[in-house]
């Protein structure tokens, strides 16, 4: 600031005449608060302005170089920063293939025999149960329903392997709502104890029942990508028929994601090669996987959620 | 003797380390007291002549205390251990209570045969199934909760079936069900090629006025459904090959009805001639104005027809034939 003062001084203003007031760089150094608020809304319009324009320029530049362009900048998600797990399978493994050839469920891929599977519950069922007992019966082909009368689930595994069942789902319940399933596979297979949640039926859907026709569904078994995940996929699949009927459109998922197994039933209609229609049908639900044993219901655990060794890391998933 | 009713008064009127009160009755929590409830005639401290049964890890005592050693309160209590016989363990609490008070005797018995009761309740239930009771933590189950939530909204479950399905339909799971009219597909030969699905050619036969080489379009067709899986082989690696010979206008037979292979809906729908058409392949801005006009027109019917009753096919449609596949044959479950 230049001044008119007396000539000793001259010199060191003439030093000085450059000397600019400080702007104020930091809007928070305004202390009139309608001042910094228009202060602040300046800000973030321009702010604004060079995102947007800095995302022109990244188009224009990705046309300009047409297929050179840099590739877009994918953002993280939990599956892309998931923790690298030694069993995670690649398609195709001919070390799979040839365990998957001599697993417990080698004799339903090759064809040899037709699931049934033999649907309970526990003692005293509610209603919500039953229901949810009568919709499985329903989307599963060739499954029978029974009630527990308090046997016990060692001597119905003996009993059903002997009357032909290969399956056997028992259907737990808790506070008046189904909560568990144990899926057994009967000659000496694999069982597997599933958390259920969030039982969701036709009428809750809005949808009616008799929708569900009686053709074979197909089957689909998405993300499964470890060891321990194709063991359940294959476990999964294997409770319905090898051979669907692909003219009743039904298609039943069991999506897995971070270890949430998501059921769901619907009925396709191709549009033409790009779209295909969906329309749910049928129940819905989600298991979680607690463990899996290697015989029908005794023998050793092959694999069991243990909470404070497993669940230390949000990235790490087991299916 | 003396003693005990003196002890008595105090324990009664003031305080007993014992004694639980609720509003309508006195508990005693003495382990060896006989009936558990305080009162005059049950209270191990204010009777020096007591005996009580007692079990112990599934076995049944009966133990006595008498005046004389009422002083040695370690060795007080006498243990007898009664006959798992309960006819026989009954006599045995008679012959050693034999000229004691009736009120012990009773007593004694009584407890005697409820011991022995829930003893075999317990016994029967283990030996059947028993519920294993997990706790919730509530936390935890709140956590699993609001995880299942968000891996819901990140699964997209809808599209990834439709992803899937529309994989199995070009890797032809369901060939022999769904006719969709070549046009549909985005055919170009310099991209990669999609899987081609069988034309059901009678119908375009049947309205085509023009007909540019029927027989050969025949052949193709079956020549193509005979060898379905080494045809796509094929398909693939042949893309380029065709593309030059197009452009030499050379036309071997095979070659050509390769081309058929991958584009005969093309020439049954339209009414050009092979030129024409070999022009199209050649440069794919013509294959996409042929397919803009054919798209806009698109109808799904959803009825099964019959060939017969297709007439006027202006537009294209997809046609769906509810076949059984062919290995339908099933297997019959026998037990």
């Amino acid at each position: 600031m230049e001044m008119d003062t007396c000539t000793a001084e001259e010199s060191q203003q003439d030093d000085r005449q450059d000397t600019i007031m400080p702007a104020h760089t930091n809007i928070k150094d305004i202390k009139n608060k309608s001042r910094r608020a228009k202060a602040f809304v300046e800000m973030k319009r321009e702010k604004r302005k060079k995102k947007l324009q800095e995302a022109k320029e990244k188009k224009k530049l990705a046309a300009k170089l047409g297929k050179n362009a840099p590739a877009k900048k994918q953002p993280h998600t939990i599956e892309s920063l998931r923790e690298k797990d030694d069993t995670m399978v690649e398609e195709e493994d001919e070390e799979l293939e040839h365990e998957e050839a001599n697993d417990e469920y080698a004799s339903y891929f090759t064809k040899s025999y037709v699931p049934k599977i033999l649907i309970t519950c526990s003692d005293n069922p509610h209603t919500k149960t039953i229901a949810f007992i009568r919709e499985l019966c329903r989307i599963i082909p060739g499954a029978v329903p029974k009630w527990r009368s308090r046997s016990s689930i060692k001597k119905m595994v003996k009993k059903a392997t002997d009357k032909g069942f290969t399956d056997i789902l028992v259907v737990n319940e808790d506070r008046r709502i189904p909560n568990g399933l144990l899926v057994i596979h009967l000659p000496e297979g694999p069982s597997a104890l599933f958390r259920l949640s969030n039982p969701k039926l036709c009428k809750d859907i809005h949808r009616d029942y008799n929708e569900i026709t009686g053709h074979r569904p197909e089957v689909i078994l998405n993300n499964f990508r470890t060891r321990l995940g194709r063991v359940v996929a294959r476990m999964l699949g294997a409770l319905f028929h090898y051979d669907p009927e692909f003219k009743g459109r039904r298609v039943c998922t069991f999506h897995n994601q971070r270890d949430y197994i998501f059921f769901r039933h619907h009925r396709y209609e191709f549009k033409n090669t790009e779209k295909v229609k969906l329309r749910e049908l049928g129940p819905r639900f989600t298991l979680r996987l607690q463990w899996i044993q290697q015989g029908a219901f005794d023998g050793d655990y092959e694999w069991a959620l243990k909470r404070h060794e497993m669940e230390t890391s949000r990235r790490r998933f087991f299916l | 003797m003396q003693s005990d009713d003196i002890t008595w008064s105090i324990i009664n009127k003031s305080f007993c380390s014992f004694k639980i009160q609720t509003k309508s009755q006195k508990f005693c929590r003495n382990e060896f007291n006989l009936t558990g409830l305080c009162s005059r005639s049950s209270c191990p401290l204010a009777n020096t002549q007591y005996a009580t049964v007692r079990e112990e890890k599934g076995v049944i005592y009966l133990y006595m205390r008498t005046a004389e050693r009422a002083f040695f309160p370690a060795k007080q209590w006498e243990k007898v251990k009664l006959s798992r016989n309960f006819v026989k363990a009954l006599q045995q609490i008679d012959e050693n209570l034999i000229f004691w008070k009736k009120y012990f005797r009773q007593k004694c018995r009584q407890r005697l045969l409820k011991i022995t009761q829930y003893l075999t309740r317990m016994r029967k239930i283990k030996l059947g199934r028993q519920k294993k009771l997990v706790p919730i933590q509530r936390k935890v189950d709140l956590r699993i909760k609001r995880r299942e939530e968000k891996a819901l909204v990140a699964a997209r479950i809808d599209n990834a079936i439709e992803k899937q399905l529309l994989q199995r339909l070009k890797d032809g799971t369901y060939e022999r069900i769904y006719n969709f009219p070549q046009e549909a597909f985005n055919v170009r030969i310099d991209e990669e090629e999609e899987e081609s699905e069988i034309e059901d050619e009678e119908e375009y036969e049947e309205e085509k006025e023009e007909e540019v080489e029927t027989d050969e379009d025949v052949e193709g067709e079956l020549e193509k459904e005979a060898l379905e899986d080494e045809r796509r082989d094929e398909m693939d690696s042949d893309d380029d090959d065709d593309d030059d010979d197009d452009d030499d206008g050379g036309d071997d037979e095979d070659e050509d009805s390769e081309e058929e292979h991958q584009f005969v809906a093309d020439f049954d729908e339209s009414d050009d001639d092979l030129e024409d058409a070999a022009e199209r392949m050649a440069m794919s801005s013509d294959g996409d104005e042929y397919e803009e006009e054919v798209k806009g027109r698109s109808i799904v019917r959803r009825h099964p027809v019959s060939l017969r009753n297709i007439k006027s096919r202006g537009k294209a449609r997809l046609e769906v034939e509810y076949e059984m596949p062919e290995d339908s044959s099933k297997e019959k479950v026998t037990t």
